[in-house]
């Protein structure tokens, strides 16, 4: 089993969904993103989705733009990345990165895997790079044992859905609204319809993101999909409360997708 | 010649059926687009087969915007240029000023096919939104611009014209508020209102379809000059210039002489200060492959993959990226591209104004700053077709602060006209038409 698969699988066995938890690494800066990820973990994040800050986030709302420019500003490299997935690592985290694609392009596709492997990472989501266009990617994923988590979106076609769960390994993340990323009051009625869709053609793992902040959404969202992204509220909760307002929203959140009280396997 | 027949007759330069021309071109977007871009690429097929479209285009080209556009025989503008000929491609003659329009109208009509009601575009200098605000009047359909703040600032002018015409303008103040960020601001756009909203692309680069599409629908440039220069000159021109941002009108006149390898394409890319001192919007000279805004091509990045900062005083010039059509031309080496500076655009500027009576859009402006230098190559037997992309009258501010004939922070509309008439005081003065002697463009001292 991937090593994503894993993590949700373990969330199963507990008729729990997954909490995946989103910050952009080196915001506020390289050593405070380590601790607001770390606190993350502690609040009960399942997975972390660190973040590359980039010049040109075209997927991402007002909320992440500025704290990529945060990063950005404060000297944030790439290498600082890899620094950050070991650290969550070795505290005990597991995480795969968020980041548009030419930065890895610029790194080498070969060596980014490599270097994101050796330092823990299980994998990629990609929001700008479609199968399509990936060839380079799912061998490098291949090679280095890496999860690929490519995006599906309300308007994808039946075949796009099919091709895209098809090269898709770890989980499938499923946008629950048309639009870039920022916490929303309602979560998109498109979302429990795109999962159903994807469901048809894969048995991964779906994962929704787009909008959620609350763990009344939360709740909502694991009721129908297996892992709830959040990442926008994060942020916020970053910049208003630090590392204890990530670790309060990580358990309310938290406590969301375990109310949604999936049916637990039968014991053998 | 008419427009429809660089749209209607492939050019035998395709890129594959996903869009790649060589290794660049492609769709690096998000998947929430793919759908959207799916339509437009199936639309643009159906209607480049349909004579409706492809008359309706013809016609608006004719009793709208003015095709075909001149070419003028710049005599004494080659004076300067070692005596070669420089034949100028009047897409400044365009109604509103510039190349824009002949995209802009195709997209629009596609817009109405497609059953859409809301057009988003993004704009530099101005000139795209001017062209697609002035479609969606003539077509009645909703206008949103996007346009970044420094730029809403140096092309005031052509902010006013827009909202005029009834388009919404969006000033972008994220990132390095140039053409670079209203992009990614209409991408977030279409991404969330997809459904009922064209993106109205204003250059050959983007996802696929957007580089072929926009090529195409500026192919008519090239075509007609072609055979202009043909019944003026009884030849082919041995040289074709034009100015590189994101390289429509570039593509637009190279593509009719691709095949002719005895004419050299020569792009001019803006080199603001000077590529050596690292202001500058040179992408093709000094940048590497990677994937911006939608393709994989050119662009100027730092060693992390983060888009540098670009810099022109021509804000159409002022984008990090480049169509990908033209990365393949460079990598086969069938067109050269060279940077020309502020100083040397600037001069050639002055130098239109005074030897032919066209004040030239400064983006157009590095494309003459490149003829005069390719005419002193080739002597007084050479022949140089220019792109004469755009008129610059929404430059006269930006010149006029160039020249010091008004103060910085004063419009040349509030200068009561003194300033202006009684010459500059600054460091740069506009002198009186300079000997062509000198081989030097020679009539700015800075």
């Amino acid at each position: 089993m991937s090593g994503v698969g894993s993590v949700f699988a373990g969330c199963r066995e507990q008729g729990r969904g997954a909490l995946i938890g989103y910050l952009p690494a080196g915001y506020p800066t390289v050593d405070g993103s380590v601790d607001l990820l770390n606190a993350m973990v502690d609040g009960g994040c399942d997975l972390l989705e660190i973040g590359v800050p980039y010049s040109d986030p075209v997927m991402d709302g007002p909320t992440i733009q500025a704290a990529a420019e945060t990063a950005l500003r404060a000297g944030f490299r790439l290498r600082d990345l890899l620094t950050v997935v070991e650290r969550v690592t070795a505290a005990g985290g597991r995480a795969v990165v968020m980041t548009y694609f030419n930065p890895v392009l610029r790194y080498g596709v070969d060596a980014f895997a490599r270097d994101l492997a050796s330092a823990g990472g299980l994998g990629l989501i990609t929001p700008d790079l479609i199968p399509d266009e990936a060839d380079e990617w799912l061998a490098a994923s291949d090679a280095h044992g890496l999860d690929r988590i490519f995006l599906v979106a309300p308007s994808s076609t039946e075949e796009r859905i099919a091709s895209t769960t098809a090269a898709s390994r770890g989980f499938v993340y499923a946008t629950s609204v048309m639009g870039v990323t920022g916490a929303r009051d309602a979560v998109g009625g498109a979302a429990s319809g795109v999962v159903a869709r994807c469901r048809a053609h894969t048995s991964l793992p779906i994962g929704v993101g787009l909008g959620v902040r609350s763990g009344a959404q939360a709740a909502e969202v694991a009721g129908f999909a297996d892992g709830v992204i959040v990442g926008s509220a994060f942020v916020t909760a970053a910049e208003t409360g630090g590392v204890d307002g990530v670790r309060a929203l990580a358990t309310e959140l938290a406590d969301g997708v375990a109310r949604a009280g999936r049916p637990a396997p039968t014991p053998a | 010649m008419k427009a429809s027949e660089g749209i209607e007759t492939p050019s035998g330069h395709e890129p594959d059926e996903r869009g790649h021309f060589g290794r660049y071109g492609g769709r690096f977007v998000p998947e929430a687009l793919i759908a959207a871009l799916d339509e437009l690429a199936v639309a643009y097929e159906k209607a480049r087969a349909d004579r409706g479209f492809l008359d309706e285009l013809d016609r608006l080209h004719r009793d709208y915007s003015g095709r075909p556009s001149p070419l003028t025989d710049a005599t004494r503008l080659a004076e300067h240029a070692g005596g070669a000929r420089i034949l100028l491609k009047r897409e400044d003659l365009n109604h509103t000023g510039s190349h824009k329009i002949n995209n802009v109208l195709g997209q629009a009509l596609l817009t109405k096919r497609m059953g859409k009601s809301r057009v988003i575009a993004e704009t530099g200098a101005g000139q795209h939104g001017v062209a697609t605000a002035t479609a969606c009047a003539l077509l009645g359909l909703e206008c949103v611009v996007y346009m970044g703040e420094v730029d809403t600032e140096r092309q005031a002018l052509n902010v006013a014209r827009m909202r005029l015409l009834g388009a919404t303008v969006i000033p972008v103040k994220t990132g390095s508020r140039t053409l670079k960020d209203a992009i990614n601001e209409a991408l977030r756009d279409w991404v969330t209102n997809v459904d009922e909203t064209h993106y109205l692309l204003g250059t050959v680069a983007g996802p696929h379809p957007f580089p072929t599409m926009v090529r195409d629908f500026h192919r008519v440039i090239g075509l007609e000059a072609r055979e202009q220069v043909q019944a003026m000159t009884g030849r082919l021109p041995d040289a074709v210039a034009a100015c590189v941002g994101g390289g429509s009108n570039a593509i637009g006149i190279f593509h009719a002489f691709l095949d002719d390898p005895a004419v050299r394409l020569v792009g001019f890319e803006p080199g603001g200060d000077g590529v050596e001192t690292g202001r500058h919007g040179a992408t093709l000279s000094e940048g590497s492959p990677g994937a911006l805004h939608g393709a994989m091509s050119y662009l100027l990045q730092d060693t992390d993959g983060q888009t540098s900062e670009s810099y022109s005083i021509s804000a159409g010039l002022d984008y990090p990226g480049v169509g990908p059509e033209h990365a393949l031309l460079k990598d086969l080496g069938r067109a050269t591209y060279e940077p020309v500076t502020d100083a040397e655009a600037m001069d050639a500027f002055a130098l239109l104004c005074r030897t032919e009576g066209i004040i030239p859009a400064i983006e157009s402006a590095h494309a003459i700053a490149g003829a005069l230098r390719l005419g002193r190559e080739l002597g007084p037997d050479g022949i140089v077709l220019v792109n004469l992309s755009g008129r610059g009258d929404k430059d006269v501010d930006t010149a006029a602060k160039w020249f010091g004939m008004i103060a910085e922070g004063e419009s040349a509309q509030d200068a009561s006209g003194t300033a202006i008439a009684e010459g500059a005081t600054a460091d740069r003065t506009l002198a009186d038409e300079p000997s062509p002697a000198g081989a030097d463009t020679g009539s700015v001292q800075r």
